[in-house]
């Protein structure tokens, strides 16, 4: 396996490809700099390239995403989308998180067209009802549009929100532990489903999780954090051909990443 | 390895079981419901009713207490009729049984326009939160009751004062499910809206407000409660010509069964507020499943 290049002597991935998404010397610290949640990182998102952060709880991965999504600012540092710098909630951004959260007074479908109405108003939203449809109907969920969360197993809410998040044809998918409350099998399935749609559209993901095997099999670059206040240790470029297969994870070069990864993991907790 | 004990007592059965190596026993376990969870709701409401009532009975009968001060359940039922055939031929109670709707109304109205209102500032805004919320607290602390006289100087012996009173007392349970529920929506549910660029306005309406839902609705029900004390209490102290005031006068009069009928008829006029916020709730927050005074079901 090939050894690891430090984060500065990036590009990896699909190296051909522009970067979309540039972070630099962002960090966060709260109450005056007394707390640091994340030091000063640097990051390259290539267009339509999937990377992967995995780190110990609380090393400031979800501060992080909420750098990068615009909500939260940060302490240092710039993030650029697309050439404009990132001030706040951005169009081409699509977030998902371990929840669902579908509202229970809306249809699926409803729930689906919400960031429409919410950006467009609701004309806007009746005209995308087809398309919405068509989101549900490719998740597997056709005929539920009118069915409210309620009545939808975590992993049907989970696909609806995916369908939430595709809606507005983000470039860009911001995923927080998506499916980490699932089951494994449902796991798997979500996790080929989610390769599927960012290669079909090109679009650039960037995925917190806990899941090793989950992160190598996604990623074009997996990158470690260290414990907070968080750090990128190293980025592991993951060199198995796409489209990834669930075949591939028993296959004996996967298995070497994923031992790599848990050997650094295990390091950064020791040395931090 | 036959430590099995044979020696049980079986809850089912009651006596001891032996269990033959080989054999599969008996029905030995049974899910235990106490008789009185198996009674049908109707029956069991009837009879604690009637049980009720054979004790109010006994007491008259047994003349435990003066006959004047307690009557009997019969005279109650008589005086039932008799006032309801006055309601009924446009007589001098239903004007005033009008008069304490108008009041309970317009009270509860005003309560609902301004507890909302408050409600939302509190718990949208830090200055609401951080200012008005304290002063809000403390009045909400005083018996509420203990103001009636100063809306009479206020406000004089018409349906304003009472009108004043009832709202006032039905106004704070209203502030606190709003403020409540505006603080009700998730971490993830707001960040959602941010990402998507949802102006202040949006996240409110529709996200914290329909949230909240199920909390401004336990509100309004103990709103509903308060608003009819509060519109009673009013007419006792400053007269008018409401059924407070004919409960006043009966009372005054010591004619028991007609403050016992007056009751009746006034719960009668809760009861209806209260069961048409329900449904209003039922219709509104159908998603969510809450009973009768926002007791859940599960025990």
């Amino acid at each position: 396996m090939q050894s690891a290049i430090p984060v500065a002597e990036q590009p990896v991935g699909r190296s051909l490809a522009r970067p979309v998404y540039q972070l630099r010397n962002v960090s966060k610290s709260y109450g005056f700099g007394k707390i640091r949640a994340l030091d000063p990182v640097d990051l390259d998102l290539r267009q339509g390239s999937f990377s992967s952060v995995i780190g110990p709880s609380g090393c400031g991965k979800s501060t992080l995403l909420k750098i990068m999504a615009g909500v939260t600012p940060p302490t240092t540092g710039s993030v650029i989308l697309d050439g404009k710098p990132v001030l706040g909630a951005r169009r081409e951004i699509g977030m998902m998180y371990q929840q669902a959260t579908l509202f229970p007074w809306l249809t699926a479908l409803d729930n689906v067209l919400l960031p429409i109405s919410i950006r467009d108003g609701k004309a806007a939203a009746n005209a995308r009802r087809k398309e919405a449809q068509a989101l549900l109907e490719l998740v597997g969920l056709k005929g539920f549009d009118k069915v409210y969360p309620r009545q939808l197993s975590g992993g049907m809410a989970q696909r609806t929100s995916i369908c939430r998040m595709l809606i507005t044809e983000p470039q860009v998918l911001l995923l927080d532990e998506p499916f980490s409350a699932l089951d494994e099998l449902a796991r798997d399935f979500m996790n080929i489903e989610l390769q599927r749609i960012c290669l079909s559209r090109n679009a650039t993901a960037f995925l917190i999780t806990h899941s090793i095997p989950e992160a190598v099999l996604l990623s074009d670059v997996v990158y470690i954090m260290s414990p907070r206040p968080g750090k990128f240790l190293e980025a592991v470029p993951i060199e198995l051909p796409r489209p990834r297969t669930l075949e591939m994870m028993t296959a004996p070069e996967f298995g070497e990443y994923v031992r790599y990864i848990r050997s650094r993991l295990d390091e950064g907790a020791v040395t931090a | 390895m036959n430590s099995i004990d044979t020696k049980t007592t079986s809850p089912a059965l009651g006596r001891p079981i032996t269990v033959e190596p080989g054999t599969f026993p008996e029905t030995i376990w049974n899910e235990q419901v106490a008789w009185i969870d198996r009674v049908p709701r109707v029956v069991a409401m009837a009879a604690l009713l009637f049980s009720v009532l054979f004790l109010w009975w006994a007491v008259h009968y047994f003349e435990v207490v003066s006959r004047i001060i307690l009557p009997s359940p019969a005279e109650v039922a008589r005086d039932i009729v008799v006032v309801g055939k006055n309601i009924l031929s446009s007589g001098y109670m239903l004007a005033a049984l009008w008069m304490t709707t108008k009041e309970v109304l317009w009270g509860f109205a005003f309560a609902i326009a301004i507890g909302f209102s408050l409600g939302v500032l509190v718990g949208e805004t830090s200055f609401g939160e951080r200012a008005v919320l304290p002063y809000l607290v403390a009045i909400d602390t005083m018996p509420k009751v203990a103001f009636a006289p100063l809306f009479l100087a206020w406000l004089g012996f018409g349906i304003a004062s009472k009108v004043a009173l009832a709202a006032f007392i039905a106004t704070f349970p209203i502030v606190v499910g709003t403020a409540a529920g505006l603080h009700a929506a998730d971490e993830n549910a707001r960040m959602l809206f941010r990402t998507l660029g949802a102006s202040r306005w949006q996240t409110l309406v529709r996200m914290k407000i329909p949230t909240g839902l199920p909390q401004i609705f336990t509100g309004l029900k103990i709103g509903a409660v308060g608003v009819m004390a509060g519109a009673i209490t009013a007419e006792f102290l400053g007269g008018g010509k409401g059924f407070g005031e004919l409960i006043r006068v009966a009372a005054s009069q010591l004619q028991t069964p007609r403050v016992f009928s007056l009751i009746l008829y006034l719960s009668v006029l809760g009861f209806l507020l209260f069961w048409t916020v329900i449904l209003i709730e039922r219709r509104l927050v159908f998603w969510h499943r809450s009973s009768v005074a926002g007791i859940d079901d599960r025990r």
